[in-house]
């Protein structure tokens, strides 16, 4: 298993469904600071507690101008059920074929189960990584870190 | 690194208990939450437990995506400290959360001796809308990772959410190495 991208590397480029009929192409969000998350599925609660605090501390993302990805290896039709049923105000990312292929490019896929890691990215204006972080899969990360890594950006 | 309470304990917050208590336990919470509604009795037991020895703050994280009235609650929360009724609203909310429409939130300002109009009024125009937000920005930035999330002595408490588990952890905090 290859580790978690680390600070300093440029994050891998990828296309991505973001709804059944429309993708998201990573390299089109330079120009702003982008944060992905990537967890391990749909409707687990650990994730909807995370997600869902992401969700509210959205407006202070955006202060940052920076756009929260959600990635996980769950399909565009679950996605959209999760979405609306939570009423996520951010883009959910389908790695569903190949299954968890950005996953693994991030080193944040847990072959052994066949999902997601628990890890977020803070991706620069220019496509560089500048922060990652894994966490335990059991174990809800916070913003906090993410917030500081934003702060260090300006 | 544990996550970190931010900003610390400071003079907006609301506070039980004496400022030179040697453990401060703070909680981020959304009254219509059910985990927080569960959590409410732990703290009253903890409170009961260290005495003077304990220093309670709550700051709002409401999860208004969803929780239709959690906002609401949040800000008649913020009314009632206007007129220094915090921690009875606070109890009157845990202990009513299935009853937290707008109507309900004024019936509970009335009671508690506020102006029914006056407080119907800081919820149409929003009088405390602000002061919630800022609560739930220094949620974020604390690394707050669901509701309720308890910070002990500025550090995050990841434990049990049980009286007991609680209380050792506050007990360990107030013991001098």
């Amino acid at each position: 298993m290859s580790p978690l991208l680390s600070a300093g590397t440029p994050a891998p480029d990828f296309t991505l469904p973001r709804s059944p009929d429309a993708k998201l192409r990573l390299a089109d969000c330079r120009g702003h600071p982008v944060i992905l998350a990537f967890y391990p599925a749909d409707w687990s609660p650990v994730c909807g507690d995370e997600l869902g605090v992401f969700n509210e501390v959205l407006p202070e993302f955006q202060r940052y101008g920076a756009e929260l990805l959600g990635i996980s290896v769950d399909g565009v039709w679950c996605h959209k059920a999760y979405a609306a049923a939570r009423n996520f105000d951010f883009t959910l990312l389908a790695d569903f074929e190949p299954k968890g292929a950005v996953s693994r490019a991030y080193g944040a896929y847990r072959a052994q189960d066949g999902f997601s890691e628990r890890a977020l990215f803070v991706v620069d204006a220019a496509g560089m990584i500048r922060w990652s972080y894994l966490s335990p899969v059991g174990v809800n990360p916070g913003a906090d870190g993410i917030f500081a890594a934003l702060e260090a950006l300006k | 690194m544990r996550a970190q309470l931010t900003p610390v304990v400071g003079a907006r917050d609301h506070a039980q208990g004496p400022p030179d208590a040697p453990v401060t336990l703070v909680e981020f919470g959304d009254f219509e939450c059910p985990h927080c509604g569960r959590a409410y009795p732990m703290v009253k037991a903890v409170q009961r437990r260290l005495g003077d020895n304990l220093r309670f703050v709550f700051r709002n994280f409401p999860l208004t995506r969803s929780h239709e009235h959690a906002e609401h609650a949040a800000e008649m929360a913020e009314a009632a400290a206007d007129r220094g009724k915090f921690w009875e609203m606070h109890d009157v909310l845990f202990e009513h959360q299935d009853a937290l429409e707008d109507e309900n939130l004024i019936a509970y300002a009335t009671t508690l001796g506020i102006d029914p109009s006056w407080a119907a009024a800081a919820l149409e125009q929003g009088l405390f809308r602000e002061r919630v937000r800022e609560d739930v920005a220094s949620g974020g930035r604390s690394g707050v990772n669901g509701t309720p999330t308890f910070y002990i002595n500025g550090a995050r408490y990841d434990g049990l959410l049980h009286p007991d588990a609680l209380l050792e952890a506050l007990v360990n905090a107030a013991t001098p190495e």
